[in-house]
C-alpha cells in the first residue's frame, strides 16, 4: 500500500503493518497478528480494517473473515475501552470466578447494547487464560489481576473509571 | 505479576534464574546463559542430539515424546528450508508454567531455540505466544531483539558462520492452536484446522518444509541439559523420564502455585507437602493430574510417582503438568459440564465426532445437572464419550471423551444423586438447560 493511500491504521501501526508482512517467507503469515493489532488500535474489525488488511496481504476480504471467525480474541462489534474478562475454567471456577463474575455483573450492570451505564466497561465470561495458579484470575484488555476478590472489585472498578476520566480530560486538553 | 512459590523438596534447573532479572540479556549472561549455545555450535548437530537422548527429556506440551528422538526424525538433507516451532500457545486448562518461563527467562527459550536449529540444521524459529499473553510477547520481542544486538541471532551467530534466526508470533485465542499441525495453519495465516498425519511435521512442517515443533517448557529445558550433560539431567528423574517438570498445583489447596519437581515425585506428597493440603482443611474428592483433558484420579489412586509411564499405568495422563485439585464441596458432574463447555466451545469442528460429541455432551450434562436427567442418560454420556475416541484428526475430541467417561465411571453415585427431578446436591449455580 502506498504512502498516499488513506489508511484507516495510525502511522505507526501502517509502518509496523509494512514491516510485518515483509517478514515471514509467506506473506499471509502476518494475517492473524495483524487482526490482532489492528483490533488493539480501531477496537474491532471494522468492515474498513478488513478491506486494508485484505489489501495489505494480497488476500480477499472473505479470506481474512474466514481466518478471523476462527479465533475467539478477534470480534466484529466494539466493546467497552475496558474490557473485563473473567475466566470461568475450573481452576478459576474452584477459587470463586462464578461468584466474581456475579459480582462484576452486579457492578456493573451492563446493558442490552452491551455495555454499562458510562459505556466504558464490558464484560464477558472467557476461557483459561493461563493463570490458573493464581485462580481466580481476570483479564481487563491485557492487564492480568491474579487472586482477585468479590469484595476487591468495586476498587478495581473506580481506578479504571480515574484511568478513562484522566484519558479523557487529557485529550481535551 | 504472577507469585512466585518455593519449597524445599523442589530441585530448580528450568526455575533456576526466576525472580532474578534473567529477562535482562546483561543478567542472563551473568547467569551462566548463552554458554549451552556456544558449546552445541563447536560441538555439532550429532553431539547434540547425542545428548538430548541421553537426557530422556519427554516433551512437556503433555504426549511426553522423547525430545532427542524427535530431533533425529528430521532428514538431514531437505531441498526445502528447515524450521524450528516452539508452542508457547499454553491453553490446557490448569497449566500456567509458560507464563513463568516468558517472564522471567526468555533467553532460555531464546537459547533453546538456537540449539534445537544447530541439532537439525535449520535457519529459522519461531516462537509462537498465545495472543491472551501479549505482556509477554512484549517481554520475547524485547528479549529476541537483544540477542539480535550481542550477534547471537543473525547471520553470523557467536561470530561463526552460521545464521539463525527467530521470529515472534501471536495467536488471538484458540486451544486448538496448541496441537502441532493447527499452529502451523495458524502461522500459515489460516484458520487452525489440524491436518492428517502422515506425514508428520519432522518431514513436511511449517511451508512444506521439515519441522521440529517444542513445547516452550521442552525447549527452556534445552539449554540447561546441555549445560549438565544429558546423563545428569536424566539422572534427576526416572528411567525414560528424565529431569524435573513443571507442576502448576491448583484448585483447592493452601498454595497454589508452579513448583518444580523431579519427575517422579510422588503425587499425593505433591498435594499434602508441597502444596500445603486441602484449603480450609477440606477432604479431597479428586484430582485431575495432567491439566483438564486428563481423567480424573480418586483419593486412592493419587499415591503414585509423577511421571509419563506411572501416570499411564494409573490410568490417566501426565499431560501439561496441570494439576487440579477438587475438595469434597465440589459437584462433579458440575465440574464435568465447565469442562466439557471448554471443549465444546474449542472445537474447531472439522472432524464430526468432536463437533457433534462436544455439543451433545454439553447439552446432556447441561440437563443432568438442572436435575432433568433420566438414568439413561448416565450411560448415554459414557457411550458418546466412548464413540469419540481415536475418531478424529487431532487429539481434540480425545481430550474431551477421556476426562468426561472418568467421570462417569469414578462418580456414577453422584451423577443418580442429581436424578429425578433433583437439583444439584451442592447447587451452587445451576444454570436452566438450554437445549
Amino acid at each position: 500500500m502506498s504512502a498516499e493511500t488513506m489508511s484507516v491504521f495510525s502511522p505507526a501501526l501502517a509502518a509496523r503493518f509494512d514491516l510485518l508482512v515483509e517478514k515471514y517467507p509467506l506473506r499471509r503469515s502476518a494475517l492473524v497478528p495483524m487482526l490482532l493489532y489492528a483490533q488493539d488500535e480501531v477496537g474491532y474489525l471494522s468492515d474498513a480494517v478488513v478491506s486494508e488488511i485484505a489489501h495489505r496481504i494480497g488476500i480477499t476480504e472473505l479470506d481474512v473473515r474466514n481466518v478471523a471467525t476462527y479465533y475467539s480474541m478477534l470480534r466484529f462489534k466494539p466493546v467497552g475501552r475496558y474490557n473485563i474478562q473473567v475466566c470461568t475454567n475450573i481452576s478459576c471456577m474452584l477459587r470463586g470466578a462464578y461468584e466474581l463474575f456475579d459480582r462484576f455483573q452486579e457492578e456493573l450492570k451492563i446493558g442490552p447494547d452491551g455495555f454499562d451505564r458510562d459505556g466504558i466497561f464490558s464484560l464477558e465470561e472467557v476461557e483459561c487464560i493461563g493463570a490458573c495458579c493464581w485462580a481466580p484470575a481476570i483479564q481487563v484488555n491485557y492487564d492480568f489481576h491474579d487472586e482477585l476478590k468479590p469484595e476487591l472489585v468495586p476498587g478495581l472498578l473506580d481506578g479504571y473509571r480515574g484511568r478513562a476520566l484522566a484519558e479523557s480530560e487529557g485529550k481535551d486538553a | 505479576m504472577p507469585r512466585l512459590v518455593s519449597h524445599p523438596d523442589e530441585v530448580k534447573i528450568v526455575t533456576r534464574r526466576f525472580g532474578q532479572g534473567a529477562a535482562k540479556i546483561d543478567r542472563y549472561l551473568e547467569l551462566g546463559g548463552y554458554e549451552a549455545a556456544k558449546k552445541c555450535l563447536a560441538q555439532g548437530p550429532d553431539w547434540i542430539i547425542d545428548e538430548m537422548k541421553a537426557s530422556s527429556l519427554r516433551g512437556r506440551g503433555g504426549a511426553g515424546f522423547p525430545t532427542g528422538m524427535k530431533w533425529s526424525f528430521v532428514p538431514k538433507q531437505s531441498t526445502k528450508p528447515k524450521y524450528v516451532l516452539v508452542n508457547g500457545d499454553e491453553s490446557e486448562p490448569g497449566t500456567c508454567k509458560d507464563h513463568l518461563i516468558f517472564l522471567h527467562d526468555p533467553h532460555a527459550v531464546i537459547e533453546g531455540t538456537i540449539i534445537a536449529g544447530l541439532a537439525i540444521g535449520s535457519r529459522l524459529g519461531f516462537i509462537y505466544l498465545r495472543g491472551e499473553y501479549r505482556y509477554l510477547i512484549e517481554i520475547v520481542e524485547k528479549a529476541v531483539a537483544d540477542a539480535y544486538a550481542k550477534g547471537f541471532l543473525g547471520k553470523n551467530i557467536f561470530g561463526s558462520d552460521t545464521e539463525f534466526n527467530i521470529i515472534t508470533q501471536t495467536g488471538a485465542g484458540a486451544y486448538e492452536v496448541g496441537e502441532e499441525s493447527a499452529l502451523m495453519e495458524s502461522l500459515e495465516g489460516k484458520r487452525g484446522i489440524p491436518r492428517i498425519k502422515p506425514p508428520f511435521p519432522a518431514v513436511v512442517g511449517l511451508y512444506g518444509g521439515p519441522t521440529v515443533i517444542n513445547n516452550a517448557e521442552t525447549i527452556a529445558t534445552v539449554p540447561h541439559v546441555i549445560e549438565m550433560g544429558g546423563a545428569a539431567y536424566a539422572a534427576v528423574g526416572t528411567p525414560r523420564n528424565g529431569g524435573t517438570r513443571l507442576f502448576c498445583i491448583s484448585g483447592h489447596v493452601e498454595r497454589p502455585g508452579v513448583y518444580e519437581l523431579p519427575m517422579g515425585y510422588n503425587l499425593k506428597k505433591m498435594i499434602y507437602e508441597v502444596a500445603g493440603g486441602i484449603r480450609g482443611g477440606r477432604s479431597l474428592k479428586a484430582v485431575v493430574p495432567g491439566g483438564s483433558s486428563t481423567p480424573v484420579l480418586l483419593p486412592e489412586e493419587i499415591d503414585i510417582g509423577m511421571d509419563f509411564d506411572q501416570v499411564g499405568k494409573a490410568g490417566s495422563m501426565l499431560g501439561s503438568g496441570g494439576v487440579v485439585v477438587i475438595d469434597d464441596q465440589t459437584c462433579i458432574v458440575e465440574f464435568a459440564l465447565r469442562t466439557i463447555s471448554f471443549y465444546q466451545h474449542e472445537s474447531c469442528g472439522w472432524c464430526i465426532p468432536c463437533r457433534e460429541g462436544t455439543d451433545w455432551l454439553k447439552k446432556s450434562l447441561t440437563r443432568f445437572h438442572a436435575g432433568f436427567g433420566e438414568a439413561k442418560d448416565i450411560d448415554n454420556i459414557q457411550y458418546l464419550a466412548e464413540n469419540m475416541m481415536g475418531r478424529t484428526f487431532c487429539p481434540l475430541g480425545d481430550a474431551a471423551a477421556m476426562p468426561t467417561i472418568a467421570f462417569v465411571k469414578k462418580f456414577r453415585k453422584e451423577f443418580e444423586d442429581h436424578l429425578n427431578g433433583k437439583p444439584c446436591p451442592f447447587a451452587k449455580h445451576v444454570e436452566l438447560a438450554v437445549i
